[in-house]
């Protein structure tokens, strides 16, 4: 039985290992990013972002047609692009961070939708917004385990410094002068996570495996460690739920892995021991004296 | 006597506001010095020039040998995220910056100073605790560890007693104390006159510009008060170009 369900799937088919490998990929990779970006609270800046790599995306497969590398390169060139020209606008004038970043992601939007519907046919304008997880060939899989394994090194190397741009970044700017280049860092790792999640889930449903998790994480966890380690272990188990789902219900694969990640949000929302609904309601019967540390 | 810092002619200010107007004078090395004045005279202002986040409009800090690094600053405001989720050695470890760079890990030595830092400020058996479970108080004593870490030739502390009890204020001040009694300089911004008699030997009067300086019960008489306190009532007049010449 568990079998059936579970394992068949798998053993059987090579597109379904591929696509359990892609979406695991990628579950290392963004899914700490979109612990940090939940913290500093970005997390809508993760669904900017995702918005403004499709004119690159779109570029790139202009150019090259359904082009692994050209539509990522494309993708990575547009979001940083509109990552430094939002960081500039912001530095240089009085626009605070957020409307910065709005303005251009909706312009690179408008001219990604542009691109798309003159030149490109519906079938094309679907894969780049929904992706083709089932379709993940090797380059594509050499592609998302490499951008996973970068993203984890480089947040590992910048782990200390992005902690204090979060939480003090006035200390931060008086014992050295990276907070621009932390912040810079984060953004680019954002930009690069969410290129590798439009090949697997498409530029909308990647968003979705970056912050779904790492919004139910913190039912569960208090410290960054355990927030990580939680938030991709909810990524992997919604990635396996979600392909299962999708094959034996013969759904698309992407919105299957997010809105399994969503009924792991709202399990979380309500049982969740670390604010969740049901140990609010508890708290009510509050304790005769102080406990734990003093 | 060698001075740890010098302001010559200095002006800060904001657009071309001045809030600090033509300072001159010398912050001797290893001196334990308050600066008082009424809000809106410029302490603040002068604090984040000498700590290199304002650049002077004109004139300038002269150093003594005191490098960036060696410049330690607790802000005003500062805008800590307490909702982030950083326990308090973590953040009282983070004072070892400029020892380890942003990168490396903490060693054995390097865990027992973060450790000692914070029984020094009253805070052992909070180690492990977020930083958005302390009160007011706690914090402050455990910005106080991160500055002990810092290791600082000049330490600079903005209202570093405000909305903080008697028992954190006294612990605190112990702090300062130890760090005049290794021959560090200290400049503090206070607003509790009996705190500046019973523990400051100078004192830096500021109106926007010097009102007096010097050992703290010549600058704090009656006579010096009134003034400063005409002198911020008379800057917040309309504004006009300054024509005083250089000398
Ligand atoms: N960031 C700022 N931008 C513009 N004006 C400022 C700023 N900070 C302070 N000021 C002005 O500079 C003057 C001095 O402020 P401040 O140094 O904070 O005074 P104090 O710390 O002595 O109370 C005030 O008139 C204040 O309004
Ligand atoms: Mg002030």
């Amino acid at each position: 039985m568990m079998w059936e369900l579970l394992i068949h799937p798998f053993a059987d088919f090579g597109f379904m290992r591929r696509a359990l490998m892609g979406c695991i990929a990628i579950s290392v990779g963004a899914t700490p990013v979109g612990v940090f970006l939940m913290l500093r609270r970005m997390s809508l800046t993760g669904d900017a972002m995702a918005h403004a790599i499709l004119p690159g995306a779109a570029v790139g497969y202009l150019v090259a047609g359904l082009s692994l590398g050209a539509m990522t390169v494309g993708g990575l060139i547009a979001g940083m692009a509109v990552a430094l020209l939002a960081g500039f606008v912001t530095r240089v004038t009085a626009l605070r961070e957020d409307a910065s970043l709005a303005a251009f992601y909706l312009i690179s939007l408008a001219v990604g939708v542009l691109i798309v519907s003159t030149r490109g046919s519906n079938v094309d304008l679907m894969h780049v917004l929904f992706g083709t997880v089932l379709a993940l060939d090797d380059a594509a899989l050499v592609l998302l385990c490499s951008i996973a394994s970068v993203s984890i090194f480089t947040l590992a190397v910048v782990f200390r410094p992005l902690v204090l741009e979060c939480a003090d970044p006035q200390f931060l700017r008086s014992v050295s002068g990276f907070s621009a280049v932390t912040h810079f860092t984060f953004l680019s790792l954002v930009v690069l996570n969410l290129v590798a999640g439009f090949h697997a889930l498409g530029t909308l449903m990647a968003v979705g495996i970056m912050i779904l998790p790492a919004a139910a994480a913190r039912f569960w966890a208090v410290g960054i460690g355990a927030l990580i380690a939680v938030a991709v272990s909810i990524a992997m188990i919604s990635s396996v739920s979600g392909l299962v789902l999708s094959y034996h219900a013969g759904l698309p694969s992407g919105p299957a892995i997010i809105l399994v990640a969503g009924v792991a949000y709202a399990l979380s929302v309500v049982f969740g021991p670390a604010g969740g609904l049901v140990a609010r309601a508890r708290l009510r019967h509050h304790l005769e004296a102080w406990s734990g540390t003093p | 006597m060698t001075y740890a810092l010098a302001f010559q002619d200095l002006t800060l200010g904001y657009d071309r506001n001045p809030a600090v107007h033509r300072l001159c004078g010398e912050i001797a090395e290893g001196s334990l010095t308050a600066i008082v004045g009424p809000n809106g005279a410029g302490k603040s202002t002068m604090l984040k020039g000498v700590n290199g986040s304002l650049r002077p409009l004109t004139g300038r800090i002269a150093f003594g040998g005191l490098t960036r690094g060696e410049i330690a600053y607790l802000p005003q405001q500062s805008d800590i995220d307490r909702s982030f989720p950083v326990a308090v050695a973590d953040l009282v470890a983070m004072g070892l910056w400029q020892e380890i760079g942003g990168f490396a890990g903490l060693r054995a030595t390097h865990r027992a100073r973060v450790a000692e830092a914070i029984s020094a400020v009253g805070l052992e058996g909070f180690e492990r605790r977020p930083i958005g479970s302390l009160s007011g108080g706690q914090i402050q004593r455990a910005l106080f560890a991160r500055l002990l870490l810092q290791d600082a030739r000049l330490v600079l502390l903005d209202e570093p007693f405000t909305a903080v009890d008697a028992k954190t204020v006294a612990d605190l001040i112990s702090v300062v104390r130890r760090w005049h009694g290794e021959g560090r300089t200290v400049l503090a911004v206070l607003h509790d006159i009996d705190t500046v008699r019973a523990h400051f030997p100078r004192t830096l009067m500021l109106a926007r510009e010097l009102v007096a300086h010097g050992p703290t019960a010549q600058v704090l008489t009656a006579e010096n008060q009134f003034r400063a306190r005409q002198m911020c009532e008379a800057c917040a007049g309309p504004p006009h170009v300054c024509g005083r010449s250089a000398e």
